[in-house]
C-alpha cells in the first residue's frame, strides 16, 4: 500500500480534493450555460434551483408547423450521461414521430444515444422533427399515412388541430403561438 | 491494525501453507522494498480489511476466494434480496433462503464454512453509507451489475482522497461481467483512469426504436418493451413499473402477449419478459469464476505488495474462443470526476461574487471566459440561458462568504475548459 501512495506523490503532487458536486450535475450545468439556441427555442425551469427539469419550447419559423409553439419537458436523472434525458411532448399535437401521449421518436433519445451528445443536439433534433417531419419512422401511424398519401391534405389536418381542432376522434390541442 | 499475534485456535498447522509459499519470499517482479515473512502474513490476516459490495453472482465468488485466501475481515453490501433464479451460480444461497438478503445470508454462510473469518454484511444501499464508513477499509472490490453504483462509489472514493493522508486513498477493484465476456480492472483515484473516465466504451444495452415498437414489432421482445415503454405509462400515468413487483411483471407480460398474438409474433414468456424489462443479460457461472478470480488476486497482490498488480484492465471475451486483453487505460484530462484542475483560493470576506468573477477571468494561469459557477447545493451564477441567468444574478452583488463556507467548494464551468474547473475557498 505504501507504494502505492508512492506512486501518487510521483505523478500527481499537484492534485486537490474534488468537490462532491455529481459528475451529472456538472455536466447538465455545463450543457445548460453552452446551450446555443436559435430564437425558435426558448427553455424554461419552474424552479431555477432545479436544473433537472424544465420544459423546452419550439416556435417554427418555417414549415407546416409554423405558427405553432410546442412544449417539451425534459427530465434528467443522476445517471447522465450515461442515460438520455427524457423528454415528452406535453401537448397532444398531429406529427408523424409523436404520439397522442406525448412520446417522442428521435433516433438520438433511444437508441443512438451517447454521452458526447448533449442538451443542445437534443433540442436541435427536436427542431428538425417540426421542419421535417418523417413519416418513414412512425409514431403516429395516422399522420404518417396521410402524409405519404397527401401532402395537401396532411397540412390542411396540421393546420386544424394546431387550432385545437377535432380530427378523427380526438381532439387536439391549441399550440398557436400567442405572441 | 496488528501488533503481535496470538495464533488463532481456528489456525491449524498447515492451514496456509500454500499462500505462504508467496508471503515468504519476494519473487522477481516483486517491489524491492517489500519484506516477505511474518509481517506480511499478520498484516493480511490481521491489518487488512476489504470492502465487497454486491453479494451476487460475482459476489458470492468474490466472498469465497478472499476467505479461502486468507482474508479475515470482510464487509460486504447488498441491497437485494435473494430469488430463486439465482441459486444456479449464487452458490452461497439455498432454496430455503429465497426472499433473504443476500448480504446476511453470504456472510452468515461464510463464516459457517471458514473457520476464523469474520464477515459483517450490510444490508442496504451503498449510498447509505458515508466517506467515514468508507475510510475503514484497505480495499473495495466491486461485483456490480449497476453503471450508477459504480458511477457513485467511483465518484465517493476520488472525493475521499486527501492529498495529506496516504490512508484515504482506497484502491477500487471493479469486476463486471455479461455472458461470455467480462472485465476486471484496478482503479487508483486520482492516480489511475477511473469509471467515469471510461464511461463512453461501456457497452449500451440494446435498444429499439420506439417507431419500431409502436408500429413494426418483429420481435418478442419489441412488443415486450412496448408493453412497458409505451402501454403501461399510458395506462397506468401515475405509477412507474415495479421491475420487482410480479403482479407488475405479469400485466406486462400479459399485454405483450397479446400484441405478440395480433402480430403474430411468437416467443414472449414471462421470464423473457422480467429479462427484458430488467435488462437480465444471460448470466454464465463460470464467466463470473473468471472475472471473480482475477480481482480476487490482484486484491491479494494489492493488500500485500507481494506481486506487481494489474495495471489497468483486464478484459475476457470468451464468446469466440478464449481471448483476454490487458492494457492500460489512461486518464481522461477531461474526465468530470477525476480530471480538470482544481484551484485553492483564500480571498477576503468581503469580495463579492462579481469580483470574483472579474478575478477567475483575469487570472493568466486558467484562461477562463464566461465562467458559471455553483456550489454542491446551489447555482452561484449561470451566464445562460437568460432565464437561469436573471434568477442568479443577484447573486453577484453578494459577498462571497454569505454563498460559500469556509474551505467550501465552488464548481466552474466554461465552453473554454476542457471540462469544469474546482475552487476551494478559503477566506482572510
Amino acid at each position: 500500500m505504501i507504494k502505492i501512495w508512492s506512486m501518487k506523490k510521483n505523478e500527481d503532487a499537484a492534485a486537490k480534493k474534488k468537490p462532491k458536486t455529481s459528475a451529472a450535475q456538472i455536466r447538465v450545468q455545463k450543457d445548460l450555460t453552452e446551450l446555443d439556441l436559435p430564437s425558435t427555442m426558448k427553455t424554461h425551469f419552474p424552479d431555477p434551483a432545479d436544473l433537472l427539469n424544465f420544459t423546452l419550447t419550439i416556435t417554427p419559423d418555417e414549415g407546416m408547423y409554423k405558427g405553432g409553439a410546442f412544449v417539451f419537458s425534459f427530465a434528467i436523472n443522476t445517471n447522465y450521461p450515461h442515460d438520455p434525458p427524457k423528454v415528452k411532448c406535453t401537448q397532444t399535437i398531429y406529427h408523424p414521430n409523436v404520439d397522442l401521449e406525448g412520446n417522442v421518436c428521435l433516433n438520438i433519445l433511444r437508441e443512438d444515444w451517447k454521452p458526447v451528445l448533449n442538451l443542445n443536439s437534443v433540442m436541435v433534433g427536436l427542431q428538425y422533427l417540426f421542419l421535417e417531419p418523417n413519416p418513414d419512422d412512425p409514431l403516429n401511424k395516422d399522420a404518417a399515412v396521410e402524409m405519404t398519401k397527401s401532402r395537401d391534405l396532411f397540412i390542411s389536418n396540421v393546420k386544424q388541430t394546431m387550432k385545437g381542432g377535432y380530427l378523427k376522434g380526438t381532439q387536439y390541442d391549441n399550440v398557436l403561438s400567442r405572441s | 491494525m496488528a501488533t503481535t499475534t496470538t495464533p488463532n485456535a481456528t489456525d491449524w498447522p498447515g492451514r496456509y501453507y500454500h499462500i505462504d509459499q508467496i508471503l515468504e519470499k519476494a519473487g522477481p517482479r516483486t517491489d524491492p522494498e517489500w519484506v516477505p515473512g511474518d509481517k506480511a502474513k499478520e498484516w493480511l490476516r490481521e491489518g487488512v480489511k476489504v470492502l465487497v459490495i454486491g453479494a451476487g453472482g460475482l459476489g458470492c465468488e468474490i466472498l469465497s476466494n478472499l476467505a479461502l485466501t486468507g482474508f479475515k475481515d470482510i464487509h460486504v453490501i447488498d441491497m437485494d434480496t435473494i430469488d430463486i433464479s439465482n441459486l444456479n451460480r449464487q452458490f452461497l444461497f439455498r432454496q430455503k433462503d429465497v426472499g433473504k438478503s443476500k448480504a446476511l445470508v453470504a456472510a452468515e454462510f461464510i463464516m459457517n464454512r471458514v473457520p476464523g473469518v469474520k464477515v459483517t454484511p450490510y444490508h442496504g444501499k451503498i449510498q447509505d453509507k458515508d466517506e467515514d464508513y468508507y475510510m475503514q477499509f484497505t480495499l473495495i472490490i466491486c461485483g456490480l451489475d449497476s453503471v450508477e453504483a459504480r458511477r457513485w462509489i467511483n465518484a465517493t472514493l476520488v472525493n475521499m482522497v486527501d492529498p495529506e493522508n496516504p490512508q484515504s486513498l482506497k484502491p477500487l477493484i471493479d469486476g463486471g461481467t455479461e455472458g461470455f465476456k467480462g472485465q476486471a480492472r484496478v482503479i487508483l483515484p486520482t492516480i489511475t483512469s477511473c469509471y467515469e473516465c471510461s464511461l463512453d466504451m461501456l457497452n449500451k444495452q440494446t435498444q429499439f426504436p420506439i417507431c419500431t415498437i409502436a408500429n413494426t414489432p418483429r420481435l418478442p421482445e419489441h412488443c415486450i418493451e412496448w408493453a412497458s415503454v409505451l402501454e403501461w405509462p399510458r395506462v397506468f400515468p401515475d405509477k412507474k413499473v415495479d421491475n420487482d413487483d410480479p403482479d407488475h411483471i405479469d400485466w406486462l407480460y400479459k399485454q405483450a402477449l397479446n400484441r405478440a398474438q395480433e402480430f403474430k409474433i411468437e416467443g414472449v414468456t414471462w421470464s423473457l419478459t422480467q429479462g427484458v424489462v430488467k435488462n437480465i443479460i444471460p448470466a454464465i457461472a463460470s464467466t463470473n469464476a473468471i472475472i471473480s478470480a482475477a480481482c480476487c488476486n490482484e486484491a491479494f497482490k494489492i493488500a500485500t505488495n507481494s506481486a506487481a498488480f494489474l495495471n489497468n484492465y483486464f478484459m475476457f471475451i470468451g464468446t469466440d474462443g478464449v481471448y483476454s486483453y490487458t492494457f492500460e487505460h489512461e486518464r481522461r484530462p477531461e474526465c468530470p470526476v477525476c480530471g480538470g484542475e482544481a484551484l485553492d483560493l483564500t480571498i477576503s470576506p468581503e469580495l463579492t461574487l462579481q469580483e470574483l468573477i472579474d478575478l477567475l477571468i483575469e487570472r493568466q494561469d486558467i484562461q477562463i471566459k464566461k465562467p458559471s459557477l455553483s456550489t454542491p447545493t446551489k447555482q452561484l451564477y449561470l451566464q445562460a440561458p437568460p432565464q437561469l441567468e436573471e434568477a442568479t444574478r443577484p447573486n453577484l452583488e453578494k459577498k462571497v462568504s454569505e454563498l460559500v463556507p469556509p474551505n467550501g467548494d465552488v464548481t466552474v464551468t466554461a465552453s473554454t475548459l476542457p471540462f469544469s474547473l474546482s475552487l476551494r475557498i478559503a477566506y482572510t
